[in-house]
């Protein structure tokens, strides 16, 4: 369970979190929606022990981030960045690898080796593992880097955006993915989504975030109403049904 | 396969070594002998200290385009040297013992370095450009600060900076050379020991830290054996700025890898090979004395505009 006590968070004299105080429990998919600059990226980079809130606490699995060791964070807790760096001569397979870094500080065995197959077996990424990581496209880098957090291993996976630069097809088979990883409540997932119908299709919860405060939180049905969504995005919207589903469409 | 390689360039080091050595010896063959191993000690150590601190200076600031060199690294060993001299006078520097003070030096260096650069690294690492701007002033500022103290010192306190700023590959001392390899050997031994620790920290802060990497313990220590390994190499021939660019792209060129359980090395080795085939062909071949220097920062230069257009032009 993570959970955050009024926390905030300034970026220098501008306050970009304000004073949240949330629960998200284990298991399933929590997404978090809610406009650009909302503090949604902020948000899990205070959760996974990257940035230090200015005041309030947070507890993972009941640790807190910040005084723990820095490999039992890494072993709790994996983070999925927006735009990580990029190494050349890096391959596929190398920099998933990374991912086994919290258990084997520089000497891996047979069982991180295996870790790193599923991974690159799990994101369809097999056939490229001896490619650097410079001469693939965008969607295939994103998924490469997906791979190396879920190489982590940790019970709790944050990912900021993961959706980017997928085409139509992988980003459906990733979130089935993830969806299929949360089912047996050994992984937990908070994942940072604009596609407000990948949300409605395949998040168990939603958190909805407007101006560094939190909207809504609740079950997906719940949130997803046009009145909250109006009042996220400031923008009006349509919810339709489609063969059970809700389906939302800007008007 | 890139193991290989670097044990390739091992054995090509090695055997140019002995051709440096033995090439047209004549009587009196020990003394003809000493001095060569001298100069090729020196040579050898500089060449691989450059190479080796350019390589953890270009991981830690995520930069390929970057060395000490060009950040002021050696500026700092310098005005460091002056102010000494200042402190105690010409007479007192000269007289310290030279394990002690070489020490105190890499020390000191050490610290100021962790102070500055890794306080422009924390603030400056995500942009380049002002990073790199930002090292070059700083460079200036420094070499400016070292020309001014020289200006207010005493004339054969200036000489006893300039002797210990401006020795040449030709006047190198034994007991001076000696040290610098045992500084060196260890420097590097450390860095090899943390190579997988620096493969992590080469994907950037944020995610080295994701993966539970003490990112900014990692960055302080690699500072630390550079500036160890700066250090030696400024001590025993003065700063050769763009010879760490040469050999750290040609390091990643020749092994095709990211690892620096490879890099080091092969960038150590390089960096000597460079040097002592550069020594070799002018003084032996071409019979010219002071050119080497001269090349080895011409072809530098032109590295570092390469990599600068073809960065651009992705």
């Amino acid at each position: 369970m993570i959970e955050i006590s009024s926390l905030s968070y300034h970026a220098g004299p501008t306050p970009i979190l304000h004073d949240i105080s949330t629960r998200i429990e284990c298991g399933g998919i929590t997404a978090l929606i809610g406009p650009n600059g909302a503090g949604k990226s902020t948000l899990l980079h205070c959760i996974s022990g990257l940035e230090k809130p200015s005041s309030g606490s947070v507890r993972i699995n009941g640790i807190d981030p910040f005084s723990v060791p820095h490999r039992q964070r890494a072993k709790t807790v994996a983070l999925l960045q927006q735009s990580p760096a990029l190494v050349s001569r890096l391959r596929v397979r190398e920099l998933v690898s990374f991912g086994r870094w919290p258990h084997h500080q520089g000497r891996p065995c047979r069982a991180d080796e295996e870790a790193v197959d599923r991974a690159l077996v799990a994101f369809a990424l097999t056939e490229l593992s001896d490619r650097t990581i410079d001469t693939l496209s965008g969607g295939q880098r994103q998924r490469a880097f997906i791979a190396m957090t879920y190489a982590q291993d940790t019970p709790w996976m944050l990912l900021d955006e993961p959706l980017n630069a997928l085409d139509p097809r992988h980003a459906r088979d990733l979130m089935a993915r993830l969806h299929g990883l949360s089912r047996d409540g050994a992984r937990s997932i908070v994942i940072v989504l604009h596609d407000i119908n990948a949300a409605a299709g395949w998040a168990d919860h939603i958190v909805a975030m407007k101006d560094g405060r939190i909207m809504a939180q609740d079950a997906s049905a719940s949130v997803l109403t046009e009145e909250t969504l109006r009042d996220v995005f400031d923008t009006p919207f349509e919810l339709l049904q489609h063969k059970g589903r809700p389906v939302v469409v800007a008007r | 396969m890139a193991e290989r390689r670097v044990l390739w360039l091992g054995l090509a080091l090695l055997v140019l070594c002995g051709a440096f050595l033995a090439w047209q010896l004549r009587a009196p063959m020990g003394f003809i002998l000493g001095l060569r191993a001298a100069k090729l000690g020196a040579l050898v150590c500089v060449g691989a200290a450059t190479g080796a601190a350019t390589v953890l200076f270009q991981t830690v600031a995520g930069n390929r385009l970057l060395t000490p060199g060009l950040v002021g690294f050696d500026a700092l060993f310098v005005l460091m040297q002056t102010l000494l001299v200042l402190l105690l006078g010409g007479v007192g520097a000269a007289s310290l013992p030279a394990g002690p003070r070489f020490l105190m030096e890499v020390a000191a260096l050490g610290v100021a370095s962790v102070a500055l650069f890794g306080l422009l690294l924390r603030r400056d690492a995500r942009d380049i450009t002002r990073m790199i701007l930002t090292g070059i002033i700083l460079g200036v500022l420094l070499r400016g600060l070292s020309s001014m103290v020289q200006r207010l010192m005493d004339p054969s306190d200036f000489a006893v900076v300039q002797q210990a700023m401006f020795a040449s590959f030709g006047r190198v001392d034994p007991q001076q050379l000696a040290f610098s390899a045992v500084v060196l050997l260890a420097a590097m031994a450390v860095a090899l020991r943390m190579a997988p620790a620096l493969d992590v920290a080469g994907l950037g802060r944020d995610t080295a830290r994701g993966l539970g990497l003490n990112h900014d313990r990692v960055v302080m220590t690699a500072l630390l054996l550079m500036a160890a390994m700066v250090s030696v190499s400024t001590a025993l021939v003065g700063p050769i700025t763009f010879l760490g660019l040469l050999t750290a792209s040609l390091a990643r060129q020749v092994t095709g890898s990211h690892r620096h359980a490879v890099l080091l090395p092969a960038a150590a080795i390089l960096g000597a090979l460079i040097l002592v085939a550069g020594q070799f062909l002018f003084e032996r071949l071409l019979g010219s004395q002071s050119a080497l220097a001269v090349i080895v920062e011409f072809f530098g230069g032109l590295v570092f505009l390469f990599l600068v257009l073809k960065r651009r032009r992705r």
